[in-house]
C-alpha cells in the first residue's frame, strides 16, 4: 500500500438519527436522555437529541479498519476531543489525513490526524491515531 | 456558578481505584450485533460475522472483536446492575469511591484516548477492566463552570495479557 504524507484516507460516511443512534444504544447499553429525547437534549444546550460521543469514535475505528484491510495492520493509538455532536439529520463523516510515517521493527508507523465532521465542513471530534502496518 | 465544583473529598480521592469489573464470556453474537450497529446501514465486514470466512481469511484465524468492542455493556459476571445503581449516571465514579457527588445537572463524553496492544478480543473471552480517578480539572463555558473527570482504564483478558489502555474525560455542568 503506498503511505506518503498528504494522503487522505477514503472518509467513512454515516447518517445521524435515531435509527443509527438507537442501534448503538442497544448494543453499548447506552440508553442515555439526550441520546433519546429531544427534550433533554434541549436541557443539555442543544436543539434536541443528539448523537453519541462513543458512536462517532466508533465510526474512527472503522474509518482506520477499512484503510487498513488486507494489509495486516493494526491500530496502535486513537484519540479525540468531542466538541460538538452530531444532531438528526446530520451526515457524519469519518476522515483521516497521513501526517507522517517512518519505519520501526518491520513495521510501517504511521501518524494520522483523524476527525469526524459534518456535511458543512465542521468538525465535531478532532483526533490523531497512530497505526502500524507489516512491511513483509 | 459555583466558585468550583471540586471538593477536598473529591480531590483526595484522585489516585482511587473506583471499579474492578469482569465481563461475561464474549459471544459471537455480541460481536456480530456490535459491527451490525457501528456499520449500519452498511452490512458489516464478513470477518465479524461468518465464523468460517475469518477463520480461513483473516491473519487473526477467527473472529475477533472490533478494537472499539465494550463487553461490559448490559450486563458484567456481577450479574445485572442493581436498581440502586441505575441512573447514578454522571455520579458513578464519586460514589464507588465513597465521595459526595458534585451538584453538577448534565454531562458529556469529552474525549477519549486509547492505546492498544495487539491483543484482541475473541469469543470466550472474559475481560477484566481496573479503572482509576486521574484527575479533576475546571473551567468557565458557555453553559457553566464545566468540571472535567479523567479517568483511566485498563483492561486485560483471562490470560492477564494487556489489550488496552483508555482515558476518558466526562465534561459536568
Amino acid at each position: 500500500m503506498d503511505v506518503e504524507v498528504g494522503r487522505e484516507l477514503p472518509p467513512f460516511v454515516r447518517e445521524a438519527g435515531f435509527e443509527a443512534w438507537n442501534r448503538y444504544a442497544a448494543v453499548n447499553d447506552e440508553f442515555v436522555p439526550i441520546h433519546m429525547d429531544d427534550t433533554a437534549g434541549r436541557a443539555a444546550g442543544y436543539s434536541g437529541a443528539f448523537g453519541m460521543g462513543n458512536l462517532q469514535w466508533a465510526y474512527m475505528h472503522c474509518l482506520l479498519r477499512e484503510w487498513l484491510a488486507g494489509t495486516n495492520g493494526r491500530i496502535v493509538t486513537l484519540n479525540c476531543q468531542f466538541r460538538q455532536a452530531s444532531e438528526q439529520h446530520h451526515t457524519v463523516s469519518a476522515k483521516a489525513v497521513v501526517t507522517a510515517v517512518r519505519e520501526e521493527d518491520g513495521e510501517r508507523i504511521v501518524e494520522l490526524d483523524v476527525w469526524t465532521e459534518i456535511e458543512d465542513g465542521t468538525k465535531l471530534a478532532p483526533g490523531s491515531a497512530t497505526v502500524a502496518i507489516p512491511t513483509t | 456558578m459555583p466558585d468550583t465544583w471540586i471538593t477536598d473529598e473529591m480531590r483526595a480521592a484522585i489516585g482511587g481505584q473506583h471499579s474492578d469489573r469482569t465481563s461475561m464470556p464474549i459471544s459471537v453474537s455480541d460481536i456480530r450485533k456490535w459491527a451490525q450497529a457501528v456499520y449500519y446501514p452498511e452490512a458489516p465486514p464478513r470477518e465479524y460475522w461468518d465464523e468460517e470466512f475469518a477463520a480461513t481469511t483473516s491473519s487473526s484465524g477467527g473472529i475477533v472483536a472490533p478494537e472499539e468492542f465494550n463487553p461490559f455493556a448490559w450486563m458484567t459476571a456481577a450479574g445485572p446492575p442493581s436498581r440502586e445503581s441505575l441512573g447514578q449516571g454522571a455520579s458513578t465514579t464519586e460514589r464507588r469511591l465513597g465521595v459526595a457527588p458534585p451538584a453538577t445537572s448534565n454531562m458529556l463524553n469529552g474525549g477519549i484516548s486509547v492505546e492498544y496492544t495487539g491483543v484482541r478480543m475473541r469469543p470466550g473471552d472474559v475481560i477484566r477492566s481496573v479503572t482509576s480517578l486521574v484527575d479533576y480539572s475546571e473551567r468557565p463555558g458557555r453553559l457553566g463552570l464545566m468540571l472535567f473527570t479523567t479517568t483511566e482504564d485498563r483492561w486485560t483478558n483471562q490470560d492477564g495479557e494487556l489489550i488496552k489502555i483508555q482515558r476518558a474525560v466526562l465534561i459536568r455542568y
